[in-house]
This record gives C-alpha cells, structure tokens and sequence, in this order.
C-alpha cells in the first residue's frame, strides 16, 4: 500500500471524489495553477480543467457566498479559505445563510458544502496564520465541522464531508500536513462524521483531543507510561456533531478526563466536553475534569507560539493531578 | 506624461414619462400590459392589507413595497420560468408574481418558517434579511449555470443600502470577473431605513459602479414599467447568450416606511413623499392604458373587487393553517438529526407535557 502525508491524502480524496461525481468543483485562492499554497490541490487543475478548478477572487466571504448559491443549485463546492485567520470575513455567510438555508426553507434548499481550513499553529507562521476557530463553527447548529489527526482519517472524513448532505468545515492541521507518512488504501472508504476514534486504549485517564494535539498527547503518555500511568486517548475527529457516547463510555472507563486543545480555553470546546460529561455521570469521576488548552490570548507570533500551544509537559503534568486527586 | 486611459458614461431609461404618455412601449402584448397591471395591483392591496394585519396584531414585522411595485413588477416579469430570482427581503410582488402563494409569504413574516419553503420547481430563493449577503448567492447559482451550460441567467434584487455592503461588491467583482449569466438589480428606494442615498455613496449614480467591476450599468426610470421591463429583459438576454452580468439601477421610492416598527416622519418630508406620489408607478400604467382605451373605470372597479377578495382569501387561509408540531423546530438544522438533536427534541416534548 502507498504511503502518503496529509496533504497527499486529502488531494488524494478531492481527485477521487472529482472523478466520481461531476458536481464536485474545487474553489479558492491559489488553489488552481499554484495547486494550493500548501500544494493540497496540487495537479487537480491540469486533470479536471479550470471549470472544475476555479482560482476566484481574492475575496474569503465571495468564495463561501458564491459556494452556497452553487451548493443550492446542485453542485458540491468544495471551498478553500486559505489560513485559518481568514475566515472570519467568510462566517457571516456561514452563520447566516450556510447553516440556514435548510430550516429557512423548511428542506427546500440545501447547502452540501465543503469549505477546508488549513488551521492552527506549529509551523511558525505570520500572525492570523496559526488560529483555531473551532468555536465559531461547532457553536452555529446548522454547520458540521472535521478534523484529522491523520493521513488515514483525512482521506476518509474528506470523502464523508464530499458526500454529506449538509455544510462541513473541514479543518486540515497544518503542522500535520508533511509530519508524517501513513498506508491510505486507494481503495473508496469513508470515516463517518460523528464519530470519534480510540487513538490509543488505556485505563487509568481518558486524553480528549483532536488535530495536531492527538499528537501531543500521544507524546505525553509515553512520559506517563513511565510513571506507571495508562491513558486512553480519545481523537474527538468529528467537531460537530460531537461523539458523546465514546467519550463518556471512556470516562466512565477510567473516571478522569484531561481535555486537550489549541483554541483559547473560554468557550473552547473543551468546555463543552467537560459540561457534557458532569452532566451525563459526574458520579463515574474521580476527579474534576481538566482542561489543557491555548490560553486566552491572541495567538502568539512565532516567537512565543511555544509558550501558548499546549505541549506533552502540560498535558502530562494535568494527568499527573487528576490521578493524585 | 498624463494621458487619459479611461472614461466612462452612463445611461438613463426612461420610456412611460410621469403622464402616462409613451413613444414606444417594449412590444408588449395588451395582455401582457394588462397582466402587468393587475399584479401590481395585487401587490399594492397585498401590501396595505399586510400593514393593517400587523397594527391588528395579527402579523409580525412586515417590510412594505408601496411605490416599488414597477420596479419589482416589471423586471420580474422579464424573467424565464428557468431563470433563478434571488430576492432580498422586500420583493413580495416579485415573489407573487413568480408563483409564491400571498398566504405563504403572510406565514413567513407571522414567524413561520413554512412560509419559506419554496414550492419545488420554483426557481426563486428565499427572503434574505442580512443586507446585501444574497448577491453571493446570486453570482454561485450563475456560476453553476455556466459551469453546467445552461442557457439560463440569474437575477438578484438588492437596495441602495446594500451597495454599502462588502458582500454586493464582492459579487459584482466575481460576477465581472467569472462574466456571469446575472443580472443586478438595485431597487434604490433613496432610503435605507433613515439614511438617504447620499450616505451610502458619494458616486452620483449607483448604476456607474458596475463600470469599474468590468460591465455596464444603467439608470433606469424604477417607476416606469416599460422601461424597468426594457432594461431587465435585455439585460438577461444578454446573460443568457454569453455577454455577462449588467447591473440595472432602478430608480425608484419607497412610499412607506422601512418596516412595519418604522416611522419615516422622523426623518423625511412630507413634500419629499408628496412629490413621489405624484411618480406613482401604478397611477402612471393606467394613464397610458386608458388613453390607448385599453382600460377603463369599470375595469378598474371588477378588478379592485377581484384582487380585493383574492388577497381576503389569502389572508383566511393564512390564519386558518394549522401550527407545525413544537418538535419541528429541531428536524431542518441537518438532513438527519443528531443524537444531540434528538435529545434536546425529546427535552422539548417533556416540557409540553409538564405544561398540559
């Protein structure tokens, strides 16, 4: 089987979902004759033609607004916002006509749109280059949102956001885009949206986390395995809508959850999870459940970014408390 | 060196002056001027039996149209059955026009989603009340029509005040860029709630700002029908065969007030309104029908009765559609629910059983 990063994976997908379905049309900045400025479309123009890969305008809100007239009128747009920090241009007509359009029309309209966001931080970007605006996303009902840790899990969830009926925000962590090399079938597989995967099994605390933090938080039980410290880790994947059951059956499992994310932490989805789980079986906890989180600052330039995204240290010092509660 | 690099001009249209009196009309039939008339008609009861709902407290909010019913009207009536509309907010004659039911377009603005649901086969999107955002939505539909070679155009209303917004130029560039099949039509009613058209703009038309996003605009008389018809009609011809989007400025007035929770007396004239009414695009039709005698007083007075009782039954209907099912709120937000969803449905049904 190949082998292939991230960033392979995904235009792996898109070329595959393209080959089987007309509608699906890619559009964004740079996405055509430059393939991407993270070559995430690389050689999709030359094979389907600039009808079907479109450089538009550099215009964020024009791409998601001219997406969802196209997505209304039987096409499958698969939108690219360039980095994360330039959505918010974009979220308006997210929020108010994206997640809408259904319930307004009562079904009428749909809007099966793709709109792939290369996020969060690691790679020493620019500043409005290294956000996680997860939030603004899973906090719209309407809206789905996606995210991988992984080659495998790319190639599938893309192929599952393609195919879904309803708008998905598919978030690509760029630190992960070339870290690593994974076995992707060729072969046609979809990852369902709405459900979590098992990283890593355990028994003594559940890690919850998503992207490039999976990742983290694998690091940071390889410290706790040597202090006699088991974790399960849960990769969320599936922002929205979010997989409760696995997450609680692997609390009740260990009875302590360490949340793990690079958004700032107030309103982070971490506080969701964390509501979610006192809610649903505080008796099963054996200790209040902690966040790991960025803080609640704008994201730090390269320099400082270290100090913000949270690191295997962190993550396995918030373990540490949690089993000696 | 200076040399000049680029000019412009801009048209104006005019073809029904505010007499009555015409040269030329478009090659209209006397059927299709008679159409034409009785739905702006329709539009004008429609929209005064919509106000007294709502002092009635029997509608919500509601955004009335009087003194844009040519504007709306007339280039509606321009579009093929295949072409899409993409209205704002305002467009209820448009809408009627175009096939939505007055009793749907009553349940949507009574603060019932099922008003909106467009009956399929109908290719006109919903309301859209975030000012300026559906020209996207217009330049995507023209741009699958392109992609997918179709040989049709699509047409999106919008104000004066949304040429303010980032989203209408936004789509006017892509359109430009893209030579959309798509037609832009601004109903610049000179207000935008309580700010006049001056404020919105320092350009002294709205239409010249197409010339700068690469296409032809024009001015156009919003409250003569013919020249609304003319304008709009050339304008999707020329969509449709190829020639890109225009951006058609209908010069035109709102007679009433923004909304329903409006009172424009506190912030325009009188004589301003006074000197509008005088431009009524309906009373300005049936002068010119009834000087060609295609028209006359008992016409008007079987047609007054017949709309008068069209738009009672709308309203009987209206009021007599039974309420959607409390847990119909949660089933639109996805295809198919979430477990999440589905929960929080369960909770709603809990409440309604605690309650009764």
């Amino acid at each position: 089987m190949a082998l292939f990063n991230l960033a392979q994976a995904i235009n792996l997908a898109l070329g595959q979902e393209m080959e089987k379905d007309k509608k699906v049309v890619l559009l964004g900045e740079d996405i055509g004759v430059d393939g991407g400025v993270f070559r995430v479309t690389e050689g999709l123009l030359d094979k389907f033609g600039s009808d079907r890969v479109m450089d538009t305008p550099l215009a964020e809100s024009a791409i998601i607004g001219a997406s969802i007239g196209m997505a209304i009128y039987g096409l499958k747009p698969v939108a690219e916002i360039q980095f994360d920090g330039f959505i918010y241009p974009a979220l308006d007509q997210l929020i108010s006509h994206a997640a809408k359009i259904r319930n307004r029309s009562r079904g009428r309209f749909t809007c099966p749109l793709v709109v792939r966001v290369p996020c969060a931080g690691g790679i020493h970007a620019p500043e409005h280059h290294s956000e996680s605006p997860e939030t603004h996303i899973v906090h719209t009902p309407g809206l789905k949102a996606v995210i991988p840790s992984n080659p495998y899990d790319a190639k599938g969830l893309m192929a599952a956001a393609i195919r879904d009926p309803d708008p998905v925000v598919f978030f690509e962590p760029k630190k992960l885009y070339r870290a690593s090399k994974q076995e992707v079938p060729e072969k046609d597989y979809e990852i369902p949206i709405g459900k979590a995967s098992i990283a890593k099994e355990g028994g003594d605390v559940t890690l919850i986390s998503w992207g490039t933090m999976v990742h983290v938080c694998t690091e940071a039980a390889e410290k706790l395995k040597e202090k006699n410290i088991d974790v399960e880790i849960i990769d969320v994947r599936s922002l929205s809508p979010l997989d409760t059951e696995t997450i609680l059956t692997s609390v009740q499992k260990t009875g302590r959850a360490v949340i793990v994310h690079e958004a700032p932490r107030t309103l982070g989805l971490g506080a969701e999870i964390a509501a979610t789980i006192s809610e649903a079986d505080i008796l099963s906890l054996k200790a209040p459940v902690k966040r790991v989180t960025g803080f609640d600052i704008p994201m730090p330039l390269a320099k400082h970014e270290y100090l913000y995204l949270p690191n295997a240290e962190r993550v396995a010092k918030a373990a540490e408390e949690v089993m000696k509660f | 060196m200076e040399k000049e690099i680029a000019k412009f001009s801009v048209n104006y249209l005019q073809i029904l002056d505010e007499n009555g009196k015409c040269a030329e009309q478009p090659g209209l039939t006397q059927k299709q001027i008679k159409e034409i008339y009785e739905s702006m008609v329709l539009a004008r009861i429609f929209d005064e039996r919509s106000i007294k709902l709502q002092r009635e407290g029997r509608l919500g909010t509601y955004p009335p149209l009087k003194g844009q019913e040519a504007a709306q009207i007339a280039s509606a009536y321009a579009l093929g059955k295949n072409d899409w509309m993409i209205p704002a907010f305002r467009e209820h004659a448009s809408m009627i026009l175009r096939g939505l039911s007055m009793e749907m377009i009553l349940q949507y603005w009574g603060g019932d989603e099922r008003g909106q649901k467009i009956p399929s086969g109908e290719n006109d999107l919903t309301f859209a009340i975030p000012v300026g955002t559906q020209p996207l939505h217009a330049a995507g539909i023209a741009l699958a029509m392109k992609i997918m070679g179709e040989k049709t155009a699509s047409l999106v209303y919008f104000g004066d005040g949304a040429t303010s917004e980032g989203d209408t130029n936004e789509a006017m560039n892509f359109a430009g860029v893209f030579s959309l099949p798509l037609v832009f039509v601004c109903e610049n009613n000179q207000w935008a709630i309580s700010v006049p058209r001056s404020r919105q703009t320092a350009s002294q038309t709205i239409a010249q700002k197409a010339v700068a996003f690469g296409f032809e605009g024009v001015q156009v008389d919003g409250n003569d029908v013919f020249a609304v018809y003319s304008a709009t009609k050339s304008a999707l011809e020329k969509a449709r065969s190829g020639g890109g989007p225009t951006l058609i400025e209908l010069f035109t007035y709102r007679m009433g007030d923004h909304t329903t929770a409006d009172d424009a007396s506190k912030y325009r004239k009188k004589s301003e309104v006074d000197e509008w009414v005088k431009k009524d695009p309906i009373e300005r039709l049936r002068k010119y029908m009834e000087s060609k005698k295609l028209w006359s007083k008992a016409d008007e007075e079987k047609l007054l009765a017949k709309l008068g009782k069209k738009v009672e039954d709308a309203v009987k209907k209206y009021e007599s559609v039974p309420a959607e099912e409390p847990g119909k709120i949660f089933e639109y937000v996805y295809a198919e629910m979430t477990e999440n969803l589905k929960n929080q449905q369960k909770s709603l049904e809990h409440q309604d059983e605690a309650k009764s």
